[in-house]
Order: structure tokens, then sequence, then C-alpha cells
């Protein structure tokens, strides 16, 4: 079947050129057939990806080691889990997902738009078709998924680190941000190449870069799970230079959600909110560069190829490009309105914004550091993790703080008396906070105690929000409080699903102070019956077994745990030696405490033929709730996400109202 | 690989199809040109776009200053500019329908609309 593959990858890409050269001249021209057909020409790419995409499932499911990708990425020992997450284990196959998941949003975002932003899609359609042609390429004469070879007996299986369930979700997550991200770039685009600087680019791409930031977010949310559990060195942010990859466009992606709404506000920012998302898109490619070049080195540099020259092009062409449209429309991109005052909410999204860029240049400059270096003095200098938590205290800090600021402050100007009397409580809360916690002597971190008192603060102004809002609609005449409550988030849910994404980082924030701030480490190298403790807990090395799984051999330590003099169970800490890949994995022990969001985190970092181990344990306060962070953050995604249904009526009367009609 | 040269074909074939569906439905169009906006309806499209933002930031001035989270005094500097905004995007929109109200009424057509 990979002639069908194959076959199905040049129509993709014969489709792709089709619509680039269709859709710009139909834009260009004014042909209204030209135009729908090259919007066709899109969808169908979507459809001839798809076939590719079934026929490479189906040689993963087969075993079908004929297919090089196959035999390179699965084996036949593998669990079938594992062989369908091989689709995007590999660098062919992660491309082709690429272009699966950019032809399914282009197609979607073109039919979705078209009815109320037709000038609009049409000169999109040639900008996600760029992106697809090179995507395409790729795949069709670079780095093909449908290389065949004799077919070896067995295949040569799976990196052990990568066989684990997060990694089901977690890649896949990550390619639907990054290739979100192309559709406000495609829409902004086309907005400055068809002249018209309405806002309406902005609204059809809004949701669209909200479904991509919070798949970005989401994405490494479940990576730094993985690594939590599965790399086995007792954190789960490492700096890696892949992890900042998708990093850098979220928080391009964050600078402008928050931007956005000072356009839409205030007609300001024009300029600044079409470069943020062609930040944000060029870092989204340079991600997948990074990840797929192996020009890095990392540990999700599993893959070393030659398609880094080709994506460099591409993230240049896409740079110079997309500058000189903006530099052509400036005069077209002035705004109407001026920042009438510092002290206004504009002026805080303003302040955030320049944090979040700023840190995202900080790991920019952190992630390119070794590559300059060994290309100017021939040694690959890495700047490490003291490099970029630096950074992160510098400009997350005070990101924190404004995120309690912002919502609380008037557009356009706000009195200092006012504010005086507006943060009065949650300063309160937050001094109080703060003193409590130096009390119990948290004051050994004084960054941690900073973070957890900006923490207060932002929880507070986020509670009074959502208590005077639901008083409000009650007096506006709601039947009851809950009723007041869902009518407030629903009337509004970008806002109100926006401070529920703000409470998901304070806990992201609670936890990560806490558990990096705070956290205690305890090594010993025990025997049989031997005894160590940490913290207040006492760890006793019982047994040492060995089982055999489907594809692995797994060795067990069992520790017994008491914490007070009270027994709380057993915990297993080992390794897993994978027999086809020939590879040892460590595979960690956690327990994890409910009430407190604290993780008891055991390594068995060394084995000894007689059965002696090296352990390090870990007692992490808080960790849990970066993941409850996770689960509040998808909450307030989805709130802010859901389809408001009086906007789009308003949108499409507008529309009529110019009589722009929809495309037949 | 009979068979799959033959799925090969299809797919092509249908593709095809798909991105000429557009000129074999309508073979000879009245008008094949893209419905573009001309100057005013722009500068209309912005003014429309004006008024519905000065008055989402009414609404939203009038529920902070309800909820509290904006003061009396800043309520009152802020919600006399909102509403000069709005006004005047609203008056720069009268024009038009007073015209084309006007020029429907000329030709004699019933309009449906109770002229003042």
């Amino acid at each position: 079947m990979a002639e069908l593959g194959r076959a199905a990858l040049v129509v993709t890409l014969g489709l792709t050129v089709y619509a680039l050269v269709a859709g710009a001249a139909a834009a260009y021209l004014g042909r209204r057939r030209l135009a729908l057909s090259a919007q066709n020409a899109l969808v169908a790419a979507f459809g001839s990806t798809l076939v590719a995409s079934g026929v490479l499932l189906a040689a993963l499911l087969r075993n079908d080691f004929s297919f090089t990708y196959v035999a390179q990425t699965t084996s036949e020992a593998l669990p079938t889990a594992y062989t369908i997450s091989a689709f995007w284990g590999g660098q062919e196959g992660s491309l082709l997902l690429w272009l699966l998941v950019l032809t399914g949003f282009a197609a979607a975002a073109v039919r979705l738009n078209r009815g109320w932003a037709r000038d609009l899609v049409v000169w999109a359609v040639p900008v996600f078709a760029a992106v697809a042609v090179f995507f395409a390429f790729l795949v069709v004469a670079v780095a093909s998924p449908f290389a065949t070879q004799p077919a070896p007996v067995d295949g040569a299986g799976m990196t052990p680190s990568l066989q684990n369930p997060y990694m089901l979700a977690h890649p896949p997550l990550l390619y639907l941000g990054y290739v979100g991200l192309t559709v406000p770039f495609a829409f902004a685009l086309g907005s400055l190449f068809s002249g018209r600087m309405d806002e309406r680019w902005l609204v059809a791409t809004r949701r669209w870069t909200l479904l991509a930031w919070t798949a970005l977010g989401i994405g490494q949310l479940l990576g730094a799970h993985w690594a939590y559990e599965e790399v086995g060195w007792g954190g789960y942010y490492a700096w890696d230079p892949v992890e900042n990859a998708a990093l850098m466009p979220w928080l391009a992606a964050t600078a402008f959600l928050h931007s956005v709404m000072i356009q839409e506000k205030r007609g300001m920012l024009r300029v600044w909110n079409v470069l943020l998302v062609i930040l944000a898109f060029a870092l989204s490619l340079f991600g997948t560069f990074l990840t797929r070049s192996g020009v890095v080195n990392s540990i999700h540099s599993f893959t070393q190829s030659s398609i880094g020259p080709w994506f460099l092009a591409f993230i240049g062409v896409v740079v110079a490009v997309s500058l000189a449209v903006v530099f052509w429309r400036l005069p077209r991109l002035r705004s109407p309105t001026k920042l009438e005052s510092p002290i206004s909410r504009e002026a805080a999204f303003l302040y955030n914004n320049l944090l979040l860029l700023a840190l995202c240049l900080a790991i920019f400059w952190g992630v390119v550091y070794p590559m300059i270096s060994e290309a100017v003095r021939g040694e690959a200098i890495v700047l490490g993790r003291s490099y970029y938590d630096f950074f992160l205290r510098v400009f997350g800090l005070p990101l924190l703080l404004l995120m309690g600021i912002g919502p609380l402050v008037a557009w356009r100007r706000a009195s200092v008396r006012s504010l005086l009397t507006t943060f009065r409580w949650p300063t309160g809360v937050a001094l109080l906070a703060g003193g409590i916690l130096l009390a119990l002597g948290a004051g050994s971190s004084v960054p941690g105690l900073i973070a957890y008192t900006f923490s207060a603060f932002v929880a507070a102004t986020i509670t009074l929000e959502f208590v005077r809002g639901t008083r409000a609609r009650k007096a506006l005449g709601a039947a009851s409080w809950p009723g007041a409550f869902s009518s407030l988030i629903s009337r509004n849910r970008r806002r109100y699903g926006g401070y529920v994404v703000h409470a998901a980082i304070v806990l992201l924030a609670i936890g990560i102070a806490g558990s990096s701030a705070f956290d205690t480490v305890a090594e010993a190298r025990l025997e049989r019956g031997d005894t160590m403790t940490i913290a207040d807990y006492r760890l006793t090395y019982e047994s040492l077994d060995e089982r055999l799984a489907a594809n692995a051999t797994e060795i067990r330590a069992t520790l017994r745990v008491e914490r007070g003099g009270r027994d709380l169970g057993t915990l297993e800490a080992g390794k897993n030696a994978y027999t086809v890949e020939q590879q040892v994995s460590n595979e960690v022990g956690i327990r994890s405490d409910r009430v407190t969001g604290e993780d008891l985190f055991v390594i068995a970092e060394q084995i000894d033929p007689d059965g002696t181990i090296y352990f390090r344990v870990f007692v992490k306060p808080l960790v849990n709730l970066i993941w409850i962070a996770g689960l509040v953050f998808l909450l307030g995604s989805l709130i802010a996400l859901w389809p408001d249904a009086r906007e789009q009526r308003r949108l499409v009367a507008r529309t009529r109202e110019v009589s722009l009609p929809a495309t037949r | 690989m009979t068979i799959e040269l033959l799925l090969a074909a299809i797919l092509a074939i249908a593709c095809v199809v798909a991105v000429a569906l557009p000129f074999l439905r309508e073979p000879e169009p009245e008008s094949d040109s893209l419905a573009e906006l001309d100057e005013s309806e722009r500068r209309r499209l912005e003014l429309l776009e004006a008024r519905d933002r000065a008055l989402a930031g009414l609404k939203e001035l009038e529920f902070d200053h309800r909820t509290g989270t904006i003061s009396d005094s800043d309520y009152r500097t802020l919600v006399g500019p909102l509403r000069r905004e709005a006004a005047a995007a609203l008056q720069a929109l009268e024009p038009r329908d007073a015209d084309a109200d006007r020029a429907e009424v000329g030709e004699g057509r019933p309009t449906g609309k109770r002229i003042s």
C-alpha cells in the first residue's frame, strides 16, 4: 500500500500548489469561481492527506516492516497503543501529522468563516496553501513516510521513554497547538494582503488562537507530567530546548490573546498584534524545527535528519515576507486612538505583553545561544537552569502580580484613589498570607514567598470579581444565586473564562514554588531491611523483584513508607530493561498525598547485582497543584472557547449592513 | 499493485472534480467577479465597528460600576467620552440610512418604514 500513500501525498502536493497559485490569482484578479475552486482544493488536500495517513496507520497496525518508517519506530512486541503513537513518534510520521492537521484546520477555518468574512478568506487561502505546500513537499521529496525496504523479521522498536501513556496525547496536542497558530497567521496575512484592516480577522481567528493556545498549554503540562514520571530525574521541567520550543509560541500567543482585547476595545496596537501573530507562528515553525532537526542536543532529539536546512529556509522566508507585508501596510495599520493613561487596563495589558515577550526572548536566546556560540567560537555553550530561573523570576513574578491588577483597573484611565479602594481587600489578603507563611518558615526562599504572596493577591481579586459579579447579576433580576453565577459567566465567557485560566496559573505558580523552592532531597545506599528518613517520612527497603512484561523486564524495589509512625503502605521504584530496544529506563515510585498535594518521589538510581540500591528521594510540597492547574486551565479555556450565538448574530448583522454577501 | 494504482487514480479524479466543481456548476455565470467593498462601504464597516465598540464599552463600564470594580468618580469621568463616541458613530451612520430612505421614497416604491 506504500504506492497509494505516496500517490495520495503527491495529489496533496498538487492540490496545495494549485490552491496557492489559483487562490492568489483569484484574490488578485477578483475571480469568484477560481477562488471557490482554490478553497475546494484545500478541502480536497485534507481528504488526500487523510488517505495517506490511513495508509500509514494501517501499515503500523499490521506491523508491515516493508515500510522503513514502521520498521524504524515499532516492533512486534510493542503494545498496540504505542504502535499507534508511533505515527507521531518519528520524523516522517510527525510531518505527515502536521500536514494532516494543517489541511484539516485550513479547510475548517475557510468553511466556517466564508459566510461573513469572505473577502478575507479569499486572501487567507493562498497563505494556508503556501504553508501546506512546504509540508507536502517535505513528506513527498525529503522525508517520506512511505519509503520501502525488504522487510526485516522485526522492527527496531520504540525509544523506551516514549512508551508511556502521556506520549499518546502529548505530541498530538503540541502539534494541534503549533499548527493551530497557522490560522491566525493566515488570516492576519490575508487581512494585510487584502488591505482589510477592520477587526474581522481578529474575530475570525480568536477561537482558533485560543484552541491552539489551549492545546499547547495542555500538551506542555502532559509533557511535564511525562518527564516527571518517566524521565526519572526528580523534576518536571528541565528547560530542555524542545520543552522551550513549545513554551515560546505559547508565551507569544498568550501576549496576543491579551493585546487583541486592546484592539477590540480601543482600536489600538494593530501593528503589535499582527507582529505577535507572525512571531507566534514563526516560533511554532521553530519549535517543529528544533524537535525534528536534531540541531540542538536534547533528550528529545531522537531523530537527526536533513530537514533542518529546509525548515530554516522556510522560517526565513515566512519572517521576511510577513515583515515586508507589514511594512507595506503600515499606513493602514495606524491606530485611531492612543494610550490615555499609564494607569488603565490597556496599559496593564501592555505591561503584561512586554513581560511575556521579554520572557519569550530570554528563553529564545537561551535556546539559540549554544548554536551561536558553536558557530562563532567552535564550542557549544549551554545556558543552564540558573539562567532560565533568573528570568522566570524577573519577568514571571511581575506577570503574576499584573494578573491580579489588570482586571480591576478601568479601561482608558483610573484614578489612584479609586485603585487604592479597589485593591484594599486583595492587598490585605496578600499581606496576611505572606505574613502567615513567613511565620511558618516560608522565608527560606524569598522568590517562593513572593510567589505565594502574589498568588494570594491574584486569587483574592478573582474571587472578588466573581462575588461582585454574581451579586450584581442577582440584583439585576436573576432568580437564584446559581442562576446569577451562571448568567454572569454565560454573558461574558471570555472575561470569566479568562479569570478561571488565571486561577489555573495561580495554582501552577503555587505548585511550582512549593515543589521547587521548598522541596527536600535525600540520598542513601540501602541493603534489604535498611531504612532512610526524609522530612517526616521513614522508608524501609523491603524486597527486590524481577518480572516479565510484554516488551520489557521490570525490576522493582519495594519500600515501606511510614509517616509520623503511621504505616502508609508500600511504594515501588526500579528500572525497565527493554529487550528489543536494548535500553534501560528509570521507573520512579511516587506517593501522592491527596490532602496536602505533596509527593514522595523515589528514584532507584543504581541497582547493584547483590541487591543493594542507591536511592534518591524527594519530598515535593504542593506539586500536585500543577496537574490540578491543568484541569482548571482546560475548564477556563472551554468557557472562553464556547461559541457565543449573540456575538455571531451581531457579526453577521454588521456584515449584512455593508452589503457583503456570503459566498455562494 | 493494480488495486493501489486504481485507488490512487480514483482519488486523483475525485480531487480534480472537487477542484473543477465551481466551473462545472456555473459554466457561464452572470458574473464571475468577487463582490468587493467599495470605499464608502469600508468606511461604513469601520463606523459600525466603532459603534459596537463604544456600545460594548459602555455596557461593560455600567456593569463594572454596578459591581463596584469601577468607582463613582472614575465612572463619571469615563462614561461621557464613551457616550460621545457611540453617539458620533451612530450619527455618522445615519445619513446613509436617511439617503437610502429618501431614494426609495423618490422612486415611489413602498419602503415599509415610517418616514418622519
